[in-house]
Formats: C-alpha cells, structure tokens, sequence
C-alpha cells in the first residue's frame, strides 16, 4: 500500500536540532488476538526501523507488538551537511520498506 | 487485549444504562438546534485533537497518499485513469465530497460519494467495483473527501428530500433488541454520560475517518454498521440504499458544519 | 472478521455477546505496587545488574486515555548529547501488557535531543515505565500510572 509519510525540514542550519516524524502503514497484528472462533492470529508486525544520515545511522528502533497499527515514531537529529536522510523498515514475515527525504544545510 | 472481568461489569452498566433509555417515551424532542450543533471532534483529548489536525501525525493521510496515487493509475478496459477525465483533485474534487451524497439524474436517486466513485469505475473505467471497507475504495474516498477539508457541508438539494425523509425515518424510528433510536442517543441525549463516554451528536463531517479503536480508516457505513450491532439491529449489507439515505439525512443535519475528512476519533 | 455482510440470526446473537464482553465503561483500579515477574526480567535484560536511578528521564502519556489501542508515549531524557555525555538507549516497559517490551531506541550524540515519541498499546490500567542507558553506563528512568477508559460503543470483534 501506501508508502510511508515523512516529515523532515527541507531546509536547516548547521548545528539546528530538527525533529523527525514518520508514519507507516502497518496492521501491527499482535499475535495476542483470537479469530471469533478461537483461532490464534499470527503475528504480523513491523520489528525494526533504522534511519541513516548520508549513510551513517543516527536512530534505531526495537519494535514490539505493544506498538499499535501504522506505526508513528519521532526523533530528532542534529543537521550537519545537506544529503539524504533514509529510513528502513522490517518486520515479520519479510516485510520491509523504505523512504527517504532531502535535506539542504545552510 | 482487553480484560474480560471489567469489561463484563462495564458491559452490564451500559446494557442498564440503554434499557433504561429505551423505556424512556418515545423521542419528543426536536432536533439540535442549529447553534448548539457540535462535532465530536470537540469532545476529544488534546492529543487526539492533534493527532487530527497535524497532516503528518494523521494516520488518515496514509489512506490520502494512497488515493493520490490511485486517482493517477490507469485502471479497467477502458485504461482510463480518473485524472484522465477530471484532472487534478484539488482543483476539481475541492467541494465534492461537501455535496455528498448527492442526487443522480440518471438513476433517479441518491448515490453516496463511494457509490459514485464505484459507478465511474464500472462506467467510465469499465473496470469492476472496488470492495467495501477496502483499502482502494477507502483510499479513493478519503483522497476525494480531504480535498473538502474545511468546507461547509452542503446538503440543500430539494431532490434529496425523499432519501434524507427515509434516513430521518430509519434514525427515529425504535429498532433492535434494546428498541432504541438513533435519536434517542443522538437528537435526545447528547452530552449525556453513557458508561463514561460523553454521547456524540453524530454528525458525519469527518468520513472516512481513522477510529483509534479500529486501529484503521473506515467509512460512515461501517461505523453505522457498529451502531446498529450496539443496538442489537439486525445491520444493512455495505453499499445498501438505507445507509445512503441515513446519511443523506445525517448530512442535511449537519448541513453548514465543516467537512475534517480525515477526522480521527476514539 | 468485522465486514462480513447479511449476518444470520445466531451471528447477531453471538456480537451480542461479544460486545457484552468486550465493552464499555471506566475502569478504574489502583495499578498494583509489585512487579510482575516477566517485566523484571525484560528490564534486567537491558540493564543487567545495574542500579536503575529514579529522574533525568520523563515519560509523558495522557493520565486519562481515551482508547488503550492508540496511547501517545512521549520519553524525554535530560542529557547534553555530547559525545562524552549522551543517552544510548531508551527503553519502554508495560505492567499488564502480553508482553512486557515496547520498544527499545537506539540513539547517540548526532540526534542532538534525547526525544522520541511513539503510540503504543494498553491492555489495561496500569504502570509504564521508562529507562534510559547513559554513555557512562548509568540507568536512569520514570514510570506512570496510567488510566485507560473503554467506551460505550465498540465494534464486535
């Protein structure tokens, strides 16, 4: 489906601490709920997230079935150069995605 | 992962609490008056507030994205796209959704706005019918529906008068197992507790709107379904003529208050 | 297993049912003083045998939650960020949750504030707590009592 929903400045200062929100769309099946019949529902969840800065990292996330669906995490990172800021996700069942936003330093 | 012992006493509170309103007389009062109207959206915490208003803490606009996405993807025999007859959205959606549903000439009827986008797909795409509650149709309807976001509804067509006189006589009239109305919660009883939770006046400004307790976006037809379940009735089938007529009724009511698509509810 | 159209009868019923389980009303009840044994064993899993200092971090989620399946979380921590003094890692832990884990960050001096937000689940009124791991290897954290209501009018499922 659709892809993630990024929010980074486009552009900062040297040094300027900016803040990071991302959104993904994702059941976040728990693997706690039963069908109406009493069936387990096997869990289906985003496990990990990473974002790298012009390829270094600068954030990592552990995800755990207490997320809830489409999963929203905010960071901050310090602008240092212009370049690309990428974000990575996996999860169960070989999920993964990935986004990235530019962002200019002046 | 909710607990069954506090669920179960709670569970018997609102039971008592709707026998109770269902032994009430029948519906005397006279509907909201324009300036007491509210949306829900005002009975929400702040943070719920904010998770609506700011576009990127909006999960609702995943669902926008998509529907961009699939406003501009060819679909059917026809290899028609819907930007390929009405352009852009913004321009040509804005207001749209506001006007819905609306009167259909042709077939002498009302049609909500999934309705219309599901008759564009098999007319004009000649591509089959998206599925009810489903990711594309859900989508398409929000994306429509956001480019109104800030308009006043505007449900003044004197052709929908039979459709929203069906929907006031489905909301009025006492139903299910607990034999309640609509309007027994909603025209009677707003603001009042109810196990807790403030009653709503159920206006339908923010559809399709991301439920907290769904953990998704769904449609007004689903929350209706929900609403009817709760009343112990026996729900309409997706895409049936009383949904569309209870909400070509719940639009006339509302008609003037700000569309929010996509709101975010508890 | 919620869109099913033309519902029989005994389905109706069976809805019926579910939501007089699966509903309404305020719970309230004092989270209980001692920890369970599985969230002590997930903390000891991050910190070891270290003390776990009480300040420097703050946890922020609404007292009074509307529904327990979307709770905005907020953990701040006080820290310069610097690459001789910053926070290496931000844990959440539930009381009452299946699974005592929420989630573990992993960030370093180049995030400049040590903030992060997330929206998490709760099954039930309870404790959650913050911890966060320092440079120098100190444990510091905060917990909350947190209070989630269950509306009237929730969806069979």
């Amino acid at each position: 489906m659709a892809r993630p929903l990024i929010n980074v400045p486009a552009t900062a200062k040297r040094g300027e601490v900016v803040a990071i929100r991302t959104l993904i769309s994702h059941p976040m099946e728990s693997g706690f709920r039963h069908t109406s019949t009493g069936e387990r529902i096997a869990r289906d969840i985003v496990t990990g997230f990473v974002a790298t800065y012009n390829g270094e990292e600068i954030f990592r996330a552990t995800l755990f079935p207490a997320i809830a669906a489409n999963p929203f995490i905010t960071f901050h990172t310090v602008a240092t150069e212009s370049g690309t800021i990428e974000f990575r996700w996996t999860g169960d069942n070989g999920y993964s995605a990935n986004e990235q936003a530019k962002i200019t330093v002046v | 992962m909710r607990e069954g012992v506090i669920s179960r006493r709670a569970a018997r509170l609102l039971l008592a609490a709707c026998i109770a309103l269902g032994a009430l007389p029948p519906s005397s009062q006279a509907e909201i008056p324009a300036a007491e109207r509210r949306s829900s959206y005002e009975l929400m915490s702040a943070e719920t507030k904010a998770m609506q208003d700011e576009d990127s803490a909006n999960p609702g606009m995943l669902w926008v994205l998509d529907g961009e996405a699939l406003w501009n993807r060819r679909a059917g025999e026809a290899d028609r796209s819907c930007a390929d007859c009405h352009d852009a959205a913004p321009q040509s959606m804005r207001g749209v959704a506001a006007r819905y549903p609306a009167f259909d000439e042709k077939r002498g009827t009302a049609v909500d706005l999934q309705g219309r986008i599901n008759l564009c797909r098999t007319e004009q795409q000649k591509a089959p019918p998206l599925a009810f509650e489903r990711q594309e149709l859900l989508a398409l309807t929000t994306y429509v529906g956001r480019q109104s976001r800030g308009l006043p509804i505007d449900a003044s067509d004197p052709r929908l008068d039979p459709a929203v006189e069906t929907g006031r006589e489905i909301f009025t009239r006492r139903q299910g197992q607990l034999n309640l109305a609509c309007a027994q919660c909603h025209d009677d009883n707003w603001g009042q507790k109810l196990a807790g939770i403030v009653m709503p006046q159920a206006h339908p400004t923010g559809y399709p709107l991301y439920r907290l307790e769904w953990q998704t976006l769904g449609s007004l037809q689903r929350r209706l379904r929900n609403c009817l379940i709760g009343m112990r009735a026996e729900p309409y089938g997706y895409g049936s003529a009383e949904y569309v007529a209870i909400e070509a009724f719940l639009m006339r009511r509302a008609h003037g208050m700000p569309i929010e698509t996509p709101a975010v509810r508890p | 297993m919620t869109t099913q159209e033309g519902l029989s009868r005994r389905d109706m019923l069976k809805a019926g049912a579910t939501l007089t389980l699966g509903s309404v009303g305020l719970a309230i009840a004092r989270p209980s003083q001692a920890m369970p044994a599985t969230m002590k064993e997930a903390i000891a899993e991050v910190t070891g045998l270290a003390e776990i200092k009480r300040g420097r971090v703050k946890l922020d989620i609404p007292p009074l939650v509307e529904n327990g399946n979307t709770v905005p979380c907020t953990v701040s921590v006080e820290s310069p960020m610097t690459a001789e003094d910053h926070v290496k890692a931000i844990h959440v832990f539930s009381e009452k949750n299946p699974q005592p884990n929420v989630i573990s960050v992993h960030l370093g001096p180049r995030a400049g504030r040590a903030v992060v937000s997330t929206r998490i689940r709760l099954a039930d009124t309870q404790t959650v707590m913050a911890i966060a791991e320092m440079s120098d290897g100190s444990f510091w954290s905060d917990r909350l009592d947190v209070l989630i209501t269950l509306g009237a009018c929730l969806e069979d499922s």
